[in-house]
């Protein structure tokens, strides 16, 4: 296949959807089986995506494949210089990996849906609407700049909106739609600030040349400081989009939308955009940015991971957990541990995709009972079901031969390596407190759900295991989550061409004095480096290598222990109810409400941000009305003022004096009317006197 | 008594004011000519008189007789133009006939 034909197939891959989109959306009303065309077209996507990911990845696994063109051209701008917009396709491995994910697990999703949705009166909408998510999510990963990265970002925040606010008769549904859109919009600030800061230096949106001029020492305002500070705006894009500690308030509230929808974008693909942003424009991150990255991401670990532990919400406690391992994504990031991390992305969403999708299958056939404590025992009514969501809580806990426990347990070893060479263990620690706190909360869930006695023995008697569509995309994401697709040793990931050949760390373009000291390419600091290499590594240093290698098999057995051991706690708390859990959580109520409440996020954000918008608005109000009211109506009576007091002199001055030469007009005229008799005698004598008159002046 | 100029110079202006008088309070409009006629001699009265005591030749004896000539013309047209008036006003009262006013 050719380099045109693949720009043009991933052309196709955007833009199929979005015909899908428009088709659903136009003749959604009037043909009622139009979901089968959208149907249709995702297959045909991923058809495409899988076609294009097997020769990028065969044939061109070392060179990505570009195609642009000038979109606007400026001229010559004074004082700027030559300005243009670029916009174009960039195929690189993440790329095509990252598609084959999306268009995957979106069309599972859609083929979820036909059962799932079945009956809903907005049927053909919803499928519209996973189109044009489809779509925005494709044209985020296929773009080679950041103008079009935003413009997608936007887009796939709005189908998240649609679809999060899907229900929109439910005020709930509606205000979670709406939630999740303002809160996004606080980190996309940052994002865009972060993009005119780059734009402004560069005149480029273009990654490449972007990353070409840092790298010939060319920085934003001439300062390393300013780099790290663009580096950590943009990542407040992610910090919004990925749900990532403070923004993550709006993920579980997003629940509310249809639960496939929850499993495509609020766990698998969207959230992860904000992952993959990083990962694009990884090359540029200082230490202090990556510092920064890796500190939110464990917070945005370790802080959900805690309050899911006492969520009875099934749907919530999966949130929770997304956003805990979103957060182990951003702080392998933020430690270097970049392969990893982004292996961590497509395992988890195809395992992450599995268990929302399991709970969707488990709420339809619990009639939309999400509530944990009214479930149990539905191992034996759905057995499929059951067995899928095993597989998938194994591997979101880390449990060897999944494909979760490969990646997870290089994001721990990447942090504990970090740890050894720069001091910094608290990544490690936390990192594997998280990883105790997954394997527990999981099984929790598993075990109330699954095991044990059905307590709401009404609604366990209609479950039923669920239909041909919902059960086929389960079983190929269980099947997805196991190791063998990845690397043919399961305690090694590095053996399988994923992390070998596909995922490659890219060559950094920060200057060598902000970067970690194991980030430092060999070129002694303080010399220029010339080139940079097509498709090179980042250049770790030898001693990187080594704490990885060191850092392996002490991880592993220690994440080992420790996801066995959060499993065995919830088994001895909810299986065989060795430890009384109500006395127990009384014994530590205030960590209890303060994890049941969610850590009183949401309390805060009412009480500063919408008390503090509520306070502002009513000063503001106040300031209005008074003020502003005040301004408006002096002004109005000064005019009123004025007006009476012009009037005034109009009528008294200006009319007296017009009325005044009127009459002197008048009286003039009435002496003078004596004189004009019309007699001829008169005017002689007139004339006669005058002339006399003169004849006595001018003697 | 030597008959001098200022003799003739104060008949003349007698016959002038005479004349005035005459136009100005007359009412009959045929009256009114009969002072212009006295005004037109008075003037006559002033070329004699001029003509006899100074050193202008006959000058002053021609132009008496224009203005005799004129008088006479003078009276016809002004006879003629009282006719026209009594036909439009019926009547030669110069008191009645102020549309000069309008």
């Amino acid at each position: 296949m050719t380099e045109p034909l693949m720009i043009n197939l991933a052309l196709m891959i955007l833009l199929l959807p979005l015909l899908g989109f428009v088709v659903s959306l136009f003749l959604g009303k009037r043909i009622k089986a139009i979901y089968i065309f959208e149907l249709f077209i995702i297959i045909l996507t991923f058809a495409g995506a899988v076609t294009l990911a097997f020769v990028k990845l065969n044939y061109y696994q070392n060179t990505d494949i570009v195609s642009q063109f000038t979109w606007i051209n400026f001229g010559n701008i004074p004082l700027l210089g030559q300005t243009n917009i670029d916009l174009g396709i960039l195929i690189d491995n993440i790329a095509v990996l990252m598609i084959f994910v999306v268009t995957l697990i979106s069309m599972l999703v859609h083929i979820f849906s036909i059962a799932y949705m079945k009956g809903d009166k907005l049927y053909n909408r919803y499928f519209a609407y996973l189109g044009i998510f489809t779509f925005s999510m494709t044209g985020i990963v296929f773009t080679h700049n950041m103008l079009m990265i935003y413009i997608f970002w936007e887009l796939v925040g709005l189908s998240s909106y649609l679809l999060i606010g899907f229900w929109f008769e439910k005020k709930s549904a509606s205000d979670a739609g709406k939630k999740a859109f303002i809160v996004n919009r606080v980190g996309d600030l940052g994002m865009l600030a972060g993009i005119l800061i780059l734009y402004t230096t560069y005149h480029t949106f273009t990654f490449s040349q972007i990353f070409a001029q840092i790298s010939a020492g060319h920085l934003p305002f001439n300062s390393e400081f300013w780099l790290t500070v663009t580096g950590i705006l943009i990542f407040c894009g992610a910090i919004g989009k990925s749900a990532q500690f403070p923004l993550h308030v709006w993920l579980p509230d997003a629940m509310e939308g249809p639960t496939p929808v929850s499993a495509l974008i609020h766990a698998a693909t969207m959230v992860a955009a904000g992952v993959f942003l990083i990962v694009r424009v990884y090359p540029l991150l200082t230490s202090g940015a990556l510092l920064f990255i890796a500190i939110i991401g464990m917070l945005s670990a370790f802080i959900p991971a805690t309050i899911a532990l006492t969520q009875n919400d099934i749907k919530k406690v999966l949130a929770y957990s997304t956003i805990s391992q979103l957060g182990y994504m951003v702080m392998g990031l933020g430690v270097g541990a970049y392969k990893f991390a982004f292996f961590h992305l497509i395992t988890h969403a195809f395992f992450k995709a599995l268990l929302f999708l399991g709970s969707g299958s488990v709420i339809h056939a619990m009639h939309h009972e999400q509530d944990i404590t009214k479930m149990g025992g539905l191992r034996k009514k759905m057995p499929l079901t059951y067995a899928t969501f095993l597989i998938a809580s194994l591997a979101i806990s880390g449990i060897p031969l999944t494909s979760g426990f490969l990646s997870k347990d290089g994001i721990l070893q990447g942090s504990f390596a970090f740890g050894s060479l720069t001091g910094y263990w608290i990544f490690g620690f936390v990192g594997f407190l998280v990883a105790l706190l997954t394997a527990f909360y999981m099984f929790r869930l598993l075990i109330l759900t699954f095991h044990g006695k059905p307590r709401d023995q009404h609604k366990y008697d209609h479950a039923h295991e669920s239909s041909f569509s919902m059960a086929m995309p389960l079983v190929v994401l269980a099947a997805l989550s196991i190791f063998i697709w990845y690397t043919p040793n399961p305690f090694n990931p590095e053996q399988g061409a994923i992390l070998t050949n596909w995922i490659k760390a890219p060559q950094l373009v920060t200057p060598q004095d902000t970067r970690y000291n194991f980030m430092k390419s060999d070129v002694p600091s303080g010399s220029v480096i010339k080139t940079v290499p097509e498709n090179s590594e980042i250049m770790y240093s030898e001693n990187y290598t080594e704490a990885l290698h060191q850092a392996h098999i002490p991880a592993m057995l220690l994440s080992l222990v420790l996801a066995g051991l959060g499993i065995l706690i919830a088994f001895i708390f909810y299986q065989w109810k060795k430890v009384d859990v109500d006395k127990l959580t009384n014994s530590i109520k205030p960590l209890y409400n303060l994890s049941y409440n969610k850590w009183y996020f949401d309390e805060m954000y009412d009480a500063i941000f919408v008390g503090g918008t509520l306070m502002l608005s009513r000063f503001l109000s106040w300031f209005d009305l008074t003020i502003i009211d005040g301004i408006v109506n002096g002004s109005a009576s000064l005019t009123r003022a004025l007006s009476i007091f012009t009037g005034k002199f109009d009528n008294v001055v200006v009319d007296g004096f017009v009325n005044f030469v009127a009459y002197l007009s008048g009286f003039v005229g009435l002496i003078f009317r004596r004189f004009q008799t019309g007699k001829v005698q008169t005017y002689i004598v007139f004339v006669v006197f005058s002339i006399v008159i003169l004849l006595f002046i001018f003697k | 008594m030597q008959v001098g100029l200022n003799h003739f110079l104060v008949i003349s202006t007698a016959l002038f004011s005479l004349g005035i008088f005459g136009i100005v309070t007359r009412r009959n409009a045929v009256m009114v000519l009969m002072g212009i006629e006295l005004i037109l001699n008075s003037a006559n009265i002033n070329f004699i008189a001029f003509a006899r005591f100074g050193n202008f030749g006959l000058q002053g004896q021609v132009m008496a007789l224009f203005v005799i000539i004129l008088a006479a013309a003078e009276a016809a047209i002004a006879l003629a133009i009282v006719l026209n008036i009594y036909k439009t006003f019926s009547t030669v009262n110069v008191d009645e006939i102020d549309t000069l006013k309008d």
